[in-house]
């Protein structure tokens, strides 16, 4: 028999799938709701239902949105002709906290990789190829992670793109904050050949 | 159970929230999976990149279950990572490897030969010879070998020239005749010589692709290469087409 009625036991199944929580963690969560059903439960179910009604990927740039296009794809203040890719949508996230690009973005969705069969049309790659001939585009930015899958695909686009537009990718080196001493030798090497004079 | 061993890692797959399966081909070992705990933090994730070489601690209750591995870093190889061409190298042995090899059965030979490459890759010119010759020893370690010391209808030594699709032995120039456009190529590269130039390794991938494809890939259900291998080759080919273009315009 179970300790909670089936309803409640139902959310806490669910609850538990959610990345970081586990059943017992679930379980918490669910008895927090619960207790704190005015402020909290009915606020987050109305949130998630609307979500669930109007989540949806932009259909321009892959970013999650709420409308067909992005609010960054539909803004008139975003630049035109530089497009940054990222690898995912927390990567695009991650980029604005940053608050520096002023252009539009591309969510590949994932990254090159031989041994789970992604392709480049799984990525979207040909989306992004169009796109630069459609918006004119002068400037690619590659903005994937510094991993052996990231730069591959990285590597890939750069080659797709020859001759269409500029392309450029992040810096790698050492990070704000880093000592020397504790860099692995490919960051040093990375950041000993992208060396700047003072 | 437990053991302790070194060698380079071949693939990464996460494995619930904060865990990843790792394949790791070892000297003694062979190619063998592990669980590797805490494999997406930010202390080690940066550590199980493909290529990079580890020290590895196996532990199960018994012997056949999957188990779990304690990972110290010994060299990245992330220098590649800027280098396209090496890094689809890098690609490609990781990906034939993780492909071909069957899992915990020692390959010392292979492995040591795997080592030389990946060390090879971006620091010397000459890495796409030696990756055709891995190719070969990769072939021969797994069974199918070729055997390209002599001539299979002269058994002459000179003029190599042909590789027989059929039984994978050279053929000479003059005993292929007629025959050689049914022939596979044989450049220098593939016999130990040769220039490095990009177009003959070209040719000696080609040459090797097809006894991967029909040999190898045949034996595991023909099963497609990985599209590493592809990407790799591709790339090759582009630089041969560079090599050209710079020929002729001196």
């Amino acid at each position: 028999m179970s300790e909670a009625p089936r309803d409640i036991e139902n959310l806490i199944e669910l609850m538990a799938k959610l990345p970081g929580l586990g059943p017992r963690s679930a379980r918490r969560a669910v008895l927090y709701l619960i207790r704190k059903r005015a402020l909290v439960l009915t606020p987050l179910a109305d949130a998630m239902a609307a979500v669930a009604e109007t989540a949806r990927e932009c259909i321009t740039c892959g970013n999650v949105s709420t409308a067909n296009q992005c609010d960054i794809c539909a803004s008139e203040k975003r630049a035109v002709g530089e497009i940054c890719v990222v690898e995912d949508v927390a990567d695009l996230w991650a980029m604005e906290r940053a608050g520096r690009f002023k252009g539009r973005y591309h969510v590949l969705g994932g990254t090159l990789s031989a041994l789970d069969a992604v392709g480049p049309e799984d990525l979207g790659i040909p989306r992004l190829i169009q796109r630069v001939i459609d918006e004119n585009v002068t400037e690619v930015i590659l903005a994937l992670n510094a991993t052996v899958d990231g730069q591959t695909t990285a590597h890939y686009i750069a080659e797709e793109l020859e001759g269409r537009c500029a392309v450029s990718s992040l810096a790698q080196g050492v990070p704000i904050g880093g000592e020397l001493d504790y860099l692995d030798e490919g960051t040093i090497s990375a950041a000993l050949a992208a060396r700047k004079r003072y | 159970m437990d053991w302790r061993d070194q060698g380079a890692l071949l693939s990464v797959r996460k494995h619930g929230e904060t865990s990843v399966i790792i394949d790791v081909f070892t000297e003694k070992h062979g190619r063998h999976a592990g669980v590797v705990r805490g494999g997406t933090s930010r202390k080690i994730a940066p550590i199980l990149q493909p290529g990079a070489q580890i020290d590895v601690a196996w532990r199960a209750r018994l012997e056949e279950h999957i188990g779990s591995y304690n990972v110290e870093p010994i060299r990245s190889r992330a220098s590649v990572l800027s280098d396209r061409t090496a890094l689809a190298g890098l690609n490609a042995v990781t990906s034939l490897l993780t492909f071909a090899l069957p899992e915990r059965e020692a390959h010392p030979a292979l492995y040591r030969q795997t080592q030389a490459m990946l060390d090879l890759l971006g620091a010397n010119e000459a890495w796409p010879t030696a990756y055709l010759k891995w190719e070969l020893a990769l072939l021969e370690e797994l069974g199918f070998g070729l055997d390209l010391s002599t001539c299979a209808v002269t058994g002459s030594m000179d003029d190599l020239a042909y590789v027989s699709p059929k039984t994978g032995r050279a053929v000479s120039a003059e005993a292929a005749g007629e025959w050689a456009d049914r022939l596979l190529p044989l450049p220098p590269d593939l016999l130990g010589g040769g220039s490095g130039a990009r177009e003959n390794v070209v040719q000696g991938l080609e040459t090797t692709g097809f006894f991967l494809i029909n040999w190898l890939a045949h034996s595991h259900g023909n099963k497609p290469l990985p599209d590493a291998r592809a990407r790799l080759v591709d790339r090759l080919k582009r630089e041969a087409r560079d090599e050209q273009i710079r020929a002729d315009q001196r």
